[in-house]
C-alpha cells in the first residue's frame, strides 16, 4: 500500500543548523500520527516539508505516492491547522472557513453551505457571521479545524493544536480530534511537544531530538519500551538507570528504565532493594510523586495519595519487579 | 536556610510616602490618572484649539465674504457668490487638473511603494532594515526646494536625463512621449510629466512609511494559512495582503494627495504654466488680493479629503484595523 507521507533521507539545513537530518519516514494512510519532541528538534520543519513551506535540502518526500519537491503549498492537497490557528482577521468566520473553496473558483451559495456543514461539524453552527476576534481560544481552534477540512484534504496537518487552550478545553478538543479522524478517515499528522497528548491521541508516534527521529512506534512502546535514554526520559518521566545499576540486576552492561510507578517504598531500614533516602513529595491529587536519593542516583516513585509516608529526609528502602526493568538498545 | 541580605523581616509591608512636592504629586498623580492626562493634553489642545482650529475657522469665514469687483474691496456680508465664482470655467480647470495631478500621484506612490515596504516588512532584518529607513528617510532630512532644484536640472533639455536617453538610443522614445498633448512640453521640466514625476519623487516616503507599517502587522502565518488553503500567490495578495495593507495604503494615500492637493512650489518651479489649487491660493491673496476666492480655493482639498475619508471607509479601508 502506498503511504500518505513517505520521507526518505530527508534534511533541512538551515546555514550551518541540521533542523531535520536523514530522516526515514512512512506514515500510513487514515493513521493518526504525532512527531513528539522538545522545542528546536525538527518535528514542525517536517510539519512544513509536507505541508510545502520548507523545501528539503536532501531527501525525497511522496505525499500518496506523488513526489512532492519543489511543489508550493497550494498544488497539495494538503491543509495545516496552524498553531496560533492565522485566521484571516479581516473575513468573517463563515468566510473564513470558504477560503479554500473561494480561491478552487466554487460558487458562493454552494461553498458558503460547504462552510456551515464543516461549522456544524466542529459544533459551530451558526457562528459564520462572527469576526474571528470575537471568538474565545477554543473556538478560533475549531474554526480552524473546519478551514481546514472543509477542503477534504489527503493529510491534515495540526502544528501543537491544543497548545493554547488551557487543560480542561484541550482534554475535550483531544476527545473530539480524535473521534473526527476515525469519522473523518483522513490521515492526521500533528505536532507536540506534550507527551501525555502524543501518547492518548496518536495510533503511532515518533519522537524527535537533534532533528533526528529517536523512535517510532506506538504509544505503548515508546512508553513502556524506549529505546534510547533520551526517549525514557522525555516521554514521561521514566527513571533512567546507568549502566553500572542495570549489571547488577540484569548482568548487561547498557542503559535501563523505570517507570517510577513500578517502584515500591517502604520504611523498612533492612532486607532486599535499593536503600535510598526521601528527599521531597510532590502531592499530584491522585498520586503523589517522591523524589529519592540512592547514593547519588536520583530515583522517582509514585504512589498513591494517602499512602502512610516517611518524613522527608528519613531512609526508606525501593523494591521493584525486576521484569519491569527495561534495557534500552543504548550501549554504555 | 537564611541569607542575611535578604531577610525580609525588618523591613515594613508599606513604605512611606518620599515626601516633598513630587512625592504628594506622585500618589496624587496615581490615584487621579485622569487629572495627570488632562494636565498633559491641556497645552496642546490649547495650541490646537486656538492657533489652528481658530485660525481655520478664521479662514472659512473669509470664504463667505465677497469682493467688491470695482472698488477691491472686502464686502463682509454671507453671501454663496464667492463659492460660485470656484465654478467658473478658469477656475473649475484649475480644481480638476489638480484633482487629477493628485490621484495619479497617490495612485503611482502606492504602485511604486507597495513592493519596497513589502521587502522591508517581511525580508529586510537588522542591517538591511536600518538601510531601509535611512534610504526612505534620507530624502527628508535635505531642504525640499533644494530637492526641487535638483530635479529641474535631472529634467532640462540638457539634463541627464535628455543624456541617459540619448546613450541608450531612446531619445525617439522621450521626443515621441514630449509631443503628445497635455502630458508633453518643450522638456520634462517645462511638462505636467515633470510635475508628476517631482510630486511622486518628493511625496513617496509618505506612502512607504505606513503602508510598511500594516504590513509589519500582517503576521507571516496569514501568508501561508492562504497559500495552504490553496491560493496561488495573486490571490493571496488580492484576498490577504492587500486588504489588510488597505489602513496603511489609505493613510499614506491621505498624505500623497493631500500634499499634492495642497502644494504650491513644485508646479511653481517644475510645470507649465497652468496653475494647481495652491498656486490659485497663494495668487488671489497675494496679487490679486481676492482673499475671499482663496479662502474659498482652500476650502476644496478640505472638502475632497472629507469625501474621500467618508469613501474609504465605506469601502471598509478601515475594518482591518
Amino acid at each position: 500500500m502506498t503511504s500518505a507521507v513517505s520521507f526518505k533521507q530527508v534534511s533541512r539545513h538551515f546555514g550551518s543548523v541540521r533542523a531535520v537530518d536523514a530522516v526515514d519516514l512512512e506514515i500510513a494512510p487514515g493513521e493518526f500520527f504525532a512527531m513528539l519532541g522538545p522545542s528546536g528538534s525538527g518535528k514542525t520543519t517536517c510539519l512544513r516539508l509536507i505541508a510545502g513551506f520548507e523545501q528539503p535540502t536532501a531527501g525525497s518526500i511522496s505525499i500518496f505516492g506523488e513526489r512532492a519537491e519543489g511543489v508550493p503549498p497550494y498544488r497539495r492537497n494538503v491543509n495545516t491547522v496552524f498553531q496560533d490557528y492565522a485566521l484571516f482577521p479581516h473575513l468573517n468566520v463563515l468566510d473564513n472557513v470558504a477560503y479554500g473553496l473561494m480561491v478552487k473558483g466554487v460558487g458562493k451559495p454552494e461553498r458558503l453551505k460547504a462552510a456551515e456543514e464543516a461549522l456544524s461539524l466542529v459544533r459551530l453552527p451558526g457562528y459564520g457571521a462572527r469576526r474571528p476576534g470575537q471568538l474565545s481560544g477554543g473556538q478560533r481552534q475549531r474554526v480552524a479545524l473546519a478551514r481546514a477540512l472543509v477542503n477534504q484534504p489527503k493529510v491534515l496537518l495540526l502544528d501543537e493544536p491544543l497548545g493554547a487552550l488551557d487543560l480542561k478545553l484541550r482534554e475535550n478538543m483531544q476527545e473530539e480530534l480524535k473521534s473526527l479522524q476515525k469519522v473523518l478517515g483522513i490521515t492526521f499528522i500533528f505536532v507536540t511537544h506534550d507527551q501525555g497528548e502524543a501518547l492518548s491521541m496518536a495510533d503511532r508516534v515518533a519522537v524527535f531530538n537533534d532533528g533526528r527521529i529517536m523512535q517510532v512506534g506506538t504509544p505503548e512502546d515508546i512508553y513502556q519500551r524506549p529505546k534510547t535514554r533520551f526517549v525514557a526520559d522525555f516521554v514521561g518521566s521514566s527513571n533512567v538507570l546507568p549502566p553500572d545499576f542495570i549489571q547488577r540486576y540484569s548482568g548487561q552492561h547498557r542503559w535501563g528504565s523505570l517507570r517510577p510507578e513500578s517502584i515500591r517504598v517502604s520504611q523498612a531500614t533492612s532486607g532486599d532493594g535499593v536503600a535510598a533516602r526521601l528527599v521531597g513529595t510532590n502531592y499530584l491529587g491522585a498520586t503523589t510523586r517522591l523524589a529519592l536519593d540512592a547514593d547519588g542516583l536520583r530515583l522517582h516513585a509514585v504512589v498513591p495519595a494517602g499512602t502512610a509516608l516517611p518524613a522527608e529526609g528519613e531512609a526508606v528502602m525501593l523494591t521493584f519487579n525486576r521484569e519491569h526493568l527495561h534495557l534500552m538498545d543504548e550501549q554504555a | 536556610m537564611t541569607i542575611a541580605a535578604l531577610n525580609s523581616k525588618s523591613v515594613p509591608a508599606i513604605l512611606p510616602g518620599s515626601g516633598g512636592l513630587r512625592g504628594v504629586l506622585s500618589d496624587l498623580f496615581w490615584r487621579q490618572p485622569r487629572l495627570l492626562l488632562f494636565l498633559m493634553l491641556l497645552p496642546p489642545l490649547l495650541w490646537l484649539g486656538i492657533v489652528y482650529i481658530g485660525s481655520l475657522i478664521a479662514l472659512l469665514l473669509q470664504s463667505f465674504f465677497s469682493i467688491d469687483e470695482f472698488s477691491g474691496l472686502i464686502n463682509r456680508e454671507f453671501t454663496l457668490k464667492t463659492y460660485g465664482d470656484l465654478f467658473q470655467a478658469a477656475n473649475l480647470d484649475i480644481i480638476l487638473r489638480t484633482v487629477t495631478m493628485a490621484a495619479l500621484v497617490t495612485l503611482a506612490s502606492a504602485i511604486i511603494a507597495f513592493p519596497i515596504a513589502y521587502y522591508a516588512a517581511r525580508y529586510a532584518r537588522g542591517r538591511w532594515k536600518a538601510l531601509f529607513y535611512l534610504g526612505v528617510m534620507l530624502p527628508l532630512w535635505s531642504s525640499y526646494l533644494v530637492k526641487i532644484y535638483a530635479w529641474k536640472l535631472i529634467l532640462a533639455k540638457e539634463g541627464i536625463l535628455t543624456w541617459l536617453f540619448g546613450k541608450l538610443g531612446l531619445l525617439w522614445l522621450l521626443d515621441g512621449w514630449l509631443s503628445l498633448p497635455i502630458v508633453g512640453g518643450n522638456s520634462l521640466s517645462v511638462s505636467f510629466t515633470g510635475t508628476f514625476i517631482v510630486f511622486v519623487y518628493v511625496w513617496l516616503p509618505f506612502m512607504i512609511l505606513p503602508v510598511q507599517a500594516a504590513l509589519e502587522r500582517v503576521p507571516g502565518n496569514l501568508v501561508e494559512a492562504s497559500s495552504d488553503l490553496g491560493a496561488s500567490p495573486g490571490q493571496t495578495f488580492h484576498n490577504v495582503l492587500f486588504p489588510l495593507a488597505l489602513p496603511g495604503i489609505v493613510a499614506g494615500s491621505i498624505f500623497t494627495f493631500s500634499l499634492t492637493l495642497g502644494d504650491y512650489i513644485i508646479p511653481q518651479i517644475i510645470g507649465t504654466s497652468r496653475l494647481f489649487i495652491g498656486q490659485a491660493v497663494y495668487s488671489q491673496q497675494g496679487t490679486a488680493g481676492n482673499i475671499p476666492l482663496a479662502a474659498a480655493f482652500t476650502v476644496v482639498p478640505i472638502v475632497i479629503m472629507g469625501f474621500y475619508l467618508w469613501g474609504a471607509k465605506r469601502m471598509g479601508a478601515f475594518d482591518a484595523l
